[in-house]
């Protein structure tokens, strides 16, 4: 117990209300922690660009020239703005979807499992964190056409 | 039924939150085997995928309405997400309710649209 109160021990630091610019650049989360703030931006990156993935279904879809329309968008790109601009945000939507896709399915299976020891929280947020960011170099190097 | 109004009213552990919540999951598990489903056709047709073989996945009838199901539970699963956002971050009253409104809109426009894009075709 002496320990602890020892004045020789630096003093932890104490974070009551957390500021977003003076702390969270110092603000050091543990892998479960990068998995869920990364699922809720996921989320938020998704619900943001819904019409564009609402209309890249609608021009994919609706009709053989909006299907041409559609893959030129991709490669040649709309007016002033370049094709691989459009294939970054499809890239963007993509790793958001794989994300928030594991990161959910890890919260189902702690759901239903009750797996919730401090081990399996580490070792699937890695497992999650790794899968997610692996799928989406695999999908994004076949995006830009490296294979 | 027990009386739940009045005096009686239960303004605490009424599971306001469970339903939502589990709401949020069921929705996940239907999107997750709709993402199956449609990942499964795509890679298991032969050849480079064109328009005819990208748009007769979501042609037959029981895709349709699959598709249909999935586009509303993600209504649903998305209002319950954004929200959690708002109530976690944003403290003003007038301003919470502004982007609860703006969410609810923006969120019943994409269904408009994207149900639209799935029935005529």
């Amino acid at each position: 117990m002496t320990e602890l109160t020892s004045a020789s021990k630096r003093p932890r630091p104490e974070f009551r209300n957390i500021n977003a610019l003076s702390d969270l650049p110092t603000y050091r989360l543990p892998p479960a922690g990068w998995v869920s703030i990364l699922h809720r931006i996921s989320g938020a990156i998704m619900f943001i660009l819904m019409p564009f993935i609402i209309w890249m279904f609608d021009t994919s879809i609706s009709s053989e020239i909006s299907f041409a329309k559609f893959s030129s968008v991709f490669s040649v790109g709309v007016g002033v703005v370049p094709g691989w601009f459009f294939k970054l945000v499809a890239l963007a939507i993509l790793w958001a979807y794989l994300h928030h896709f594991i990161a959910g399915m890890r919260h189902l299976w702690m759901d239903i499992n009750h797996a919730v020891s401090k081990e399996f929280g580490r070792s699937s947020a890695i497992v999650t964190l790794g899968l997610g960011t692996a799928l989406t170099l695999v999908l994004g190097l076949k995006l830009f056409g490296a294979y | 039924m027990a009386v739940n109004y009045g005096s009686k009213r239960v303004v605490v552990g009424a599971h306001y939150g469970l339903r939502d919540w589990l709401a949020q999951r069921v929705t996940a598990v239907l999107m997750a085997l709709f993402t199956l489903v449609v990942l499964a056709q795509v890679i298991f047709s032969s050849g480079p995928i064109g328009y005819d073989k990208w748009a007769g996945i979501f042609s037959s009838q029981w895709m349709k309405v699959l598709t249909f199901s999935v586009i509303v539970a993600m209504l649903y699963h998305v209002w319950v997400g954004i929200r959690d956002i708002w109530m976690d971050y944003i403290k003003p009253v007038s301003l919470r309710l502004s982007l609860q409104v703006f969410s609810i809109v923006w969120l019943v426009g994409c269904a408009g649209w994207a149900i639209q894009v799935l029935w005529r075709l």
